[in-house]
């Protein structure tokens, strides 16, 4: 850690004012759920990749809801594809309905590869889908047929970034030729970030004259151009020889500090073929992004490029500028676990308390990834994980933030306090642009920065009783 | 031409064919990306607007993850139908069995909220892992005090028109349970409309104009209570027909309702709702009223619409919409702009609705059931559609292809019933077809450079 900001955590931890929260009751129910369900991160992984397209064993319901949920923040057409489960289905089995799932699919789309993930449905039954998937694909073997990539994402285990980084494990694990060439290409495993973060870590790979795979790639499938004709596959993705190839790279990056204990696509290539793993956390931050910035300074073995080197002068400066707006304030952050270690990450080093840290998920290491990128925070900071919205509003009367860092679904919570809602992740759904939102690296950090203090500026604005035009 | 799955192509109908024949209801095929949800989803969306009801889905999270506070159903009081609530079942509970957490979750969802009753919607794996749903809603009730009604909506049994009947029968366990007395003799219930917007209060009030009482709105800001004695209504007005006419038809064989099925949407389909329901009730007075009513408000509305028929006049429209009623007032409504219907479609429409659609459509239009976007996108090149219908996942369908696009589905927050919806309508019409931004996308390019 650098001196300056070291100075700055022990200002916040020295600031004896938090009081802890009186226990509040404890539900057996979920109450305005902090997570999806799994298969739907695996459907944003599977739209991440060249000519693929995303399939749901089990209900029609499934696959329209998550399409749904998708649209309405991407504002993209979002197929997936469901083997449409009957009553029959459920007792007999549900093979049937996959092959002919499957058969329609590519008779209608032509995809390169076709990525199934399973529902609680199919995994409650029992179904095996990886034979049924293995045994479709070797009976098609004279056909042009598809590749298939097969994971399973039973709801009742995990959430949508457990379906995500599970999807996108399964398709290293199927696709990456087992004797590569070897080749100077970096994985890059960003997880569940926006379009725009992908398009800017490839930018930023090019500057340092990399070149890299990253998967997924929905930079463009899921944010893409107005059109002539309709393309039935968006044109982008991650190019399946790309992912062939990931076992020959130089080294692979991946992000999220929650993840780093766990089986995911850099461990396996890491553990099958020796390809280096860089676990990192989210590059949000000052000091998170030194870190990948400065992996990247490794593998490429030159200097980090001007343009950034400014980018990161230019947001160190306008910390200084806006430091005093935000010292001391008080904020929530919840979403997606390894977003909202990053943000805590940012906040301790702008001076703004987390004074609580909510996630729906459960990987077990919330905490301490926190503790970790935001030292203070032990007696400042609550984190809970496994949590839902009604008990982070519950909190959030006790805590009485400055303001709420999160996705759209935070807004009833901000709203009620009457507190300011800075809107980042996913879901986005009452703006347009969530696809666009920059979080990554030193360029996200200045935009993240930047509406932060803006929010909190036109909050004291609008709710002062003169109203100044000039500060 | 437009691709369709061989299995599909009876479900695709060009007018003017013959002889008339159309696939329909129906499971939809595998791996068609259909844009139908499940059966969850059409008891869900029916029950939603009932604002002092609890509703939990028994399941794994995501049901009720995809399902929170989604829908724009106004109510005018209590807001609980916005929240989410799931025993969001865990590994172990798959295992062992949800019935004990779905018991300790009612209970204390119950004494957290104080709602009048509690709908329980059974998911995908209720039942498969063998959870007794119906006993743990017996036992809740009696522990509760309050009527607690399994919706048995696993997502694969049937289609979302089986939802819709799930939500049916657990409306029908509520209704007889309440006094009826006070009741006029000309009063009704308003069966299908699901206050999007506050439509049903704008409904609620030309029936209040029109000296009719209305006993129970099921469910647009729908109140447990009113359910409950909606069988002292005279008459039943259903407009969703393909969600609500199997509850006016147990209502009729068990308390002897009659109903009358009508649309709210379009001036010439809500003066007609009107006239029907003043008619019912045979008496001068309550027709005077309505025909005074009918001409003031079509006075209000007219030359508005008729500014904006100027600019919209003469285009091609597309329509998908989950309830084929919706079609019937749209292709009217449009004409009434003098636009042309070229594409017609649903998601659970019948047999009887398409071919009242048929009968209603010009020559040449394309109608379909449970269409998916593959098809759509070539309707909407094929056709030449300026203007397309539908809901959330239609517009990106169509915006991607420079077509415009109007919001008819449960997630809108604009009214478009009743006469003043009539010109909301024709607003969001105008102003997707009138904006300046299609001169960049390339197919409006195109027609610019002929």
């Amino acid at each position: 850690m650098s001196a300056d900001t070291s100075a700055v955590t022990n200002m916040t931890a020295s600031l004896n004012i938090l009081q802890k929260p009186a226990a509040l009751p404890s539900y057996v129910s979920t109450r305005n759920a902090c997570k999806l369900c799994a298969p739907l991160g695996a459907s944003l992984v599977f739209r991440g990749i060249e000519g693929a397209v995303p399939f749901l064993h089990g209900s029609q319901g499934c696959a329209t809801y998550m399409r749904r949920y998708i649209i309405s923040h991407f504002r993209e057409p979002m197929d997936i594809a469901a083997s449409g489960f009957s009553e029959s289905s459920a007792i007999f089995g549900g093979g049937e309905n996959l092959r002919r799932g499957l058969q329609n699919v590519t008779a209608q789309y032509k995809p390169s590869m076709i990525g199934v993930a399973t529902t609680c449905l199919c995994e409650t039954i029992g179904e095996d889908v990886a034979a049924m998937v293995r045994e479709y694909q070797e009976a098609q073997i004279d056909l042009p047929t598809p590749q298939l990539v097969h994971v399973s994402t039973p709801s009742y285990s995990g959430t949508h970034v457990d379906g995500f980084h599970a999807a996108v494990r399964s398709v290293v694990a199927t696709l990456a030729t087992p004797e590569p060439e070897p080749s100077h290409h970096v994985n890059l495993l960003p997880g569940m970030v926006s379009a725009a973060d992908i398009r800017y870590l490839k930018e930023i790979a090019e500057d340092f004259e990399l070149s890299s795979i990253v998967l997924p790639d929905y930079s463009e499938t899921l944010d893409g151009p107005a059109l002539d004709a309709y393309e039935k596959i968006p044109a982008g993705g991650t190019p399946i020889q790309g992912i062939r190839s990931a076992a020959g790279a130089r080294a692979s990056i991946e992000f999220g500090r929650s993840i780093r204990q766990r089986d995911t696509a850099a461990a396996f290539l890491e553990s099958t073929f020796g390809v280096r793993a860089h676990r990192l956390g989210l590059p949000i931050g000052i000091n998170e992004t030194d870190r990948f910035f400065s992996t990247l300074k490794d593998i490429a073995d030159r200097p980090v490029p001007r343009q950034h080197e400014m980018e990161r002068e230019r947001l160190i400066d306008s910390y200084v500028d806006g430091h005093k707006y935000v010292f001391g304030k008080r904020a929530i952050v919840y979403g997606e676990e390894d977003l909202v270690v990053g943000l805590a990450a940012l906040l301790a080093e702008i001076g703004i308390i987390p004074v609580l840290c909510a996630s729906g998920g459960k990987s077990g290491a919330l905490r301490q990834s926190i503790a970790e990128v935001a030292p203070s925070s032990p007696g400042v900071t609550e984190v809970c994980d496994y949590t839902d919205f009604m008990s982070i509003g519950e909190k959030a009367k006790l805590l009485k933030p400055d303001l709420l860092i999160g996705n759209s679904k935070g807004y009833g919570i901000a709203r009620d306090l009457g507190i300011p809602l800075v809107r980042v992740g996913f879901p986005i759904h009452d703006r347009i642009g969530g696809q666009r939102i920059l979080h990554l690296g030193y360029r996200g950090t200045q935009q993240l920065f930047d509406r932060i203090v803006n929010a909190l500026l036109e909050h004291k604005q609008q709710t002062s009783e003169i109203g100044y035009s000039y500060m | 031409m437009t691709d369709i799955l061989h299995e599909r192509e009876r479900q695709v109908y060009r007018k003017g064919a013959e002889p008339f024949q159309i696939d329909c209801e129906k499971q939809s095929a595998a791996g068609s990306v259909s844009q139908r949800a499940c059966v969850f989803c059409g008891s869900r969306v029916v029950l939603y607007p009932i604002a002092d009801a609890l509703h939990v889905v028994h399941g794994p999270i995501g049901c009720a993850s995809y399902t929170w506070d989604i829908r724009g159903a106004r109510s005018s009081g209590p807001q609980l139908h916005r929240l989410s609530f799931s025993t969001d079942l865990q590994e172990m509970d798959v295992i062992r069995g949800g019935e004990k957490k779905l018991f300790a979750a009612l209970c204390e969802l119950i004494d957290a909220h104080h709602p009048k009753a509690a709908f329980v919607y059974a998911t995908c794996i209720a039942g498969i892992i063998g959870d007794d749903v119906n006993a743990i809603c017996k036992q809740a009730s009696e522990a509760k005090g309050i009527p607690v009604l399994p919706v048995h909506s696993e997502g694969f049994k049937g289609t979302k028109k089986d939802g819709y009947r799930a939500a049916c029968e657990a409306l029908f366990q509520l209704i007889g349970t309440a006094s009826t007395e006070g009741i006029v003799p000309t009063s009704v219930n308003i069966l299908g409309d699901f206050n999007l917007a506050g439509e049903i209060w704008m409904i609620r009030e030309y029936f209040e104009r029109m000296g009719i009482e209305v006993v129970a709105c099921i469910t647009g800001d729908g109140r447990v209570d009113d359910i409950r004695r909606a069988h002292g209504a005279a008459l039943n007005l259903v407009q969703c027909s393909g969600s609500m006419m199997y509850l006016a038809k147990s209502m009729k064989e068990r308390w002897g309702t009659p109903f009358l099925r009508v649309s709210y949407f379009g001036i010439e389909d809500m003066a007609q709702a009107l006239y029907d329901t003043a008619r019912f009730f045979k008496d001068s007075e309550i027709m005077r009223r309505t025909q005074e009513l009918v001409h003031l408000e079509i006075d209000k509305v007219m030359p508005q619409i008729n500014e904006y028929r100027r600019d919209v006049r003469g285009k091609k429209a597309g329509i998908y919409v989950g309830g084929a009623f919706k079609a019937f007032s749209l292709v009217r409504a449009l004409r009434l702009l003098d636009m042309k219907t070229v594409l017609v479609g649903s998601q659970t429409g019948s047999r009887e609705d398409y071919d009242q659609l048929r009968e209603l459509c010009d020559e040449g239009t394309i109608i379909v059931d449970d269409s998916n976007p593959l098809e759509l996108a070539g309707f909407l090149q094929e056709k030449e559609v300026d203007l397309f219908i539908g809901g959330v996942k239609e517009r990106p369908i169509a915006y991607k292809l420079g077509v415009g696009f109007c919001d008819h589905n449960h997630e809108r927050k604009e009214a478009l019933a009743g006469f003043a919806g009539m010109v909301n309508f024709a607003r969001e019409v105008h102003s997707t077809m009138m904006s300046p931004v299609w001169q960049f996308t390339s197919r409006r390019r195109k027609e610019m450079a002929v």
